[in-house]
């Protein structure tokens, strides 16, 4: 290994005591309710590559959780493991007390059901009108009428702030990348999950649009009380949304704690992050 | 030392080339054996397969037209060539039938719709895939076997034999026509000789010509093999649009050579239990 290298491992090892000390086994802000999601020392491996390495996070409900770090580190990888489009090499994924890891195929649609996620790339069917594709969980999983399906589908659009006569009848390729994330996030809560899971909402959207997308997380949290989980790469969206952050290192968490607690902590990665 | 190096090199990559290949066959049979077990067991989504059925056959009436009437009007003329000299033009009628019926209107059918209904459904699983919409899907608690294959593999089951029926239908009165318009053959009599060979071979069941049986017993097997194949090659796509433009040209290779490969071991069958 060469001197970078050494230095890199040396830097590495050196947060990682740090934050053996300075971290409790989940958050440091636990309280006594049941973890809506909980992983515990979860790992995730594709042959030789260790993507997550011990893995352990508690979300409550209420709580919005923003899981920071660099590119590849393994965010998205949590989003996937949480809603078991993969499979962890070892660890539990507990939602709502149910390990999603070790359930049958017909429990973890149930478990999905459970939860609602925005894709980075937003992730809206194509060759559907908006109205069929917030509109499809409803009629995937209820019995609900027409009339019924139809209110509640303009009830979520006036919601994320969009006019429903204005957009129910356009197909995804007629919307800017802000209405997308919009109804994306409709499409998410239509059903009314009690979990939430944002995979990148704010990449490649201007300020003014990311600032309504984040207004939008905080309202969901002030007046649906879900229990958020939002990988993101933007710390100032972070730092608005989040009422904790978890950053990760070489699949690790290595800091866990308020924005407040992130912007003043002393290990020198986070600073490093933040700077 | 460098010889045994490079057969040590090409050993494994012959070894991996062949673990490749024997995980997608599993694969393949995996993904057989969901779509008949989906097949009969709830829920279904009867709109989608209307649309495929649409998609698939109604969408392809027109070039299966076109393809049986060139192919049966080509029949006739160059049969007529070799026949005249033996003074057997009025036989055109049996080897265009004959030909069409059994293997022409069939295998052309198949890689004519192969190309463009299979091409399609690669193109549009594969897009969905790489735009992380069958990974919406599965978030919303929806098997996307179910809800993207198997409407599009029973439309294919219905849709090919209709379809081949109406190729072999063409390609007869396109042989009619030139029978009638270049070798002075009247209709009745080029009809009739249609009518024996399919006679000829015997029946099944006192009424069904045997060469009927093949006709439209080969059309389902190729469109079960067209749709599992074109779905396989598009939920496995990977990277990005390129990915897309790759599933899709091994999706209608493949399909094409296992046809042709089928076609071969049917009237092998055939020939040994039927005739």
């Amino acid at each position: 290994m060469n001197e970078h290298g050494d230095r890199n491992e040396v830097f590495r090892s050196e947060v990682r005591e740090e934050i053996g000390r300075e971290l409790a086994v989940a958050s440091p802000h636990a309280d006594r309710t049941e973890p809506t999601v909980s992983l515990r020392d979860v790992h995730l491996s594709f042959g030789d590559n260790h993507v997550l390495r011990g893995i352990t996070l508690d979300v409550r409900q209420g709580e919005t959780l923003c899981i920071l770090g660099g590119s590849g580190v393994g965010k998205s990888t949590i989003l996937r493991l949480i809603l078991r489009l993969l499979h962890a090499t070892a660890g539990d994924v507990l939602i709502e007390g149910r390990d999603i890891t070790t359930v049958s195929h017909h429990d973890v649609l149930e478990l999905r059901e459970r939860m609602g996620m925005v894709f980075q790339g937003s992730a809206l069917f194509d060759s559907l009108t908006v109205r069929d594709n917030v509109s499809f969980p409803l009629y995937e999983h209820t019995r609900q009428t027409d009339e019924e399906i139809e209110h509640r589908v303009r009830e979520v659009l006036s919601f994320v702030d969009l006019v429903p006569d204005d957009v129910l009848d356009l197909l995804p390729a007629e919307l800017s990348g802000g209405m997308r994330k919009r109804v994306a996030i409709a499409r998410a809560i239509v059903h009314q999950p009690p979990i939430l899971l944002f995979d990148e909402p704010t990449s490649g959207l201007d300020p003014i649009t990311t600032h309504t997308i984040d207004e939008l997380i905080l309202k969901l949290r002030s007046e649906l009380n879900v229990c958020a989980i939002v990988v993101t790469h933007d710390l100032a969206s972070a730092a608005r949304i989040a009422t904790e952050s978890a950053l990760l290192l070489d699949g690790r968490v290595i800091f866990r704690g308020t924005p407040e607690e992130m912007y003043a902590s002393e290990i020198e990665y986070v600073q490093a992050f933040i700077a | 030392m460098p010889q045994a190096s490079a057969r040590r090199t090409a050993f494994r990559l012959a070894r991996d080339a062949a673990f490749g290949v024997a995980l997608a066959v599993q694969e393949y049979f995996a993904l057989l054996l969901r779509v008949i077990r989906s097949c009969f067991t709830r829920p279904v989504y009867p709109g989608d397969l209307v649309q495929q059925m649409d998609t698939i056959g109604v969408g392809s009436i027109f070039i299966v037209v076109l393809t049986g009437f060139f192919t049966g009007m080509v029949l006739a003329l160059q049969s007529a060539v070799e026949m005249e000299q033996f003074g057997a033009t009025i036989y055109i009628g049996r080897l265009v039938g004959a030909s069409t019926v059994r293997e022409l209107g069939p295998v052309l059918t198949a890689l004519m719709v192969t190309g463009r209904a299979g091409a399609g459904m690669a193109a549009a699983l594969g897009a969905m895939k790489v735009t992380e919409q069958v990974d919406a899907l599965r978030t919303m608690g929806v098997d996307p076997v179910r809800k993207l294959v198997v409407p599009r593999f029973v439309a294919a089951l219905i849709m090919l034999p209709l379809l081949t029926v109406i190729a072999d239908l063409i390609a007869i009165f396109g042989g009619l026509l030139i029978a009638v318009l270049k070798l002075g053959l009247t209709p009745d009599l080029y009809m009739r000789s249609v009518y024996t060979t399919l006679a000829d071979n015997g029946f099944v069941l006192r009424y069904i010509p045997v060469d009927l049986v093949q006709g439209l017993g080969k059309p389902i097997v190729f469109g079960a093999i067209m749709a599992l194949t074109s779905c396989y090659y598009g939920l496995r796509t990977e990277g990005g649009t390129e990915g897309v433009g790759r599933s899709t040209t091994q999706a209608v290779v493949t399909t094409s050579i296992l046809v042709l490969a089928t076609d071969y071991f049917l009237t092998q069958i055939i020939i040994v239990f039927l005739l």
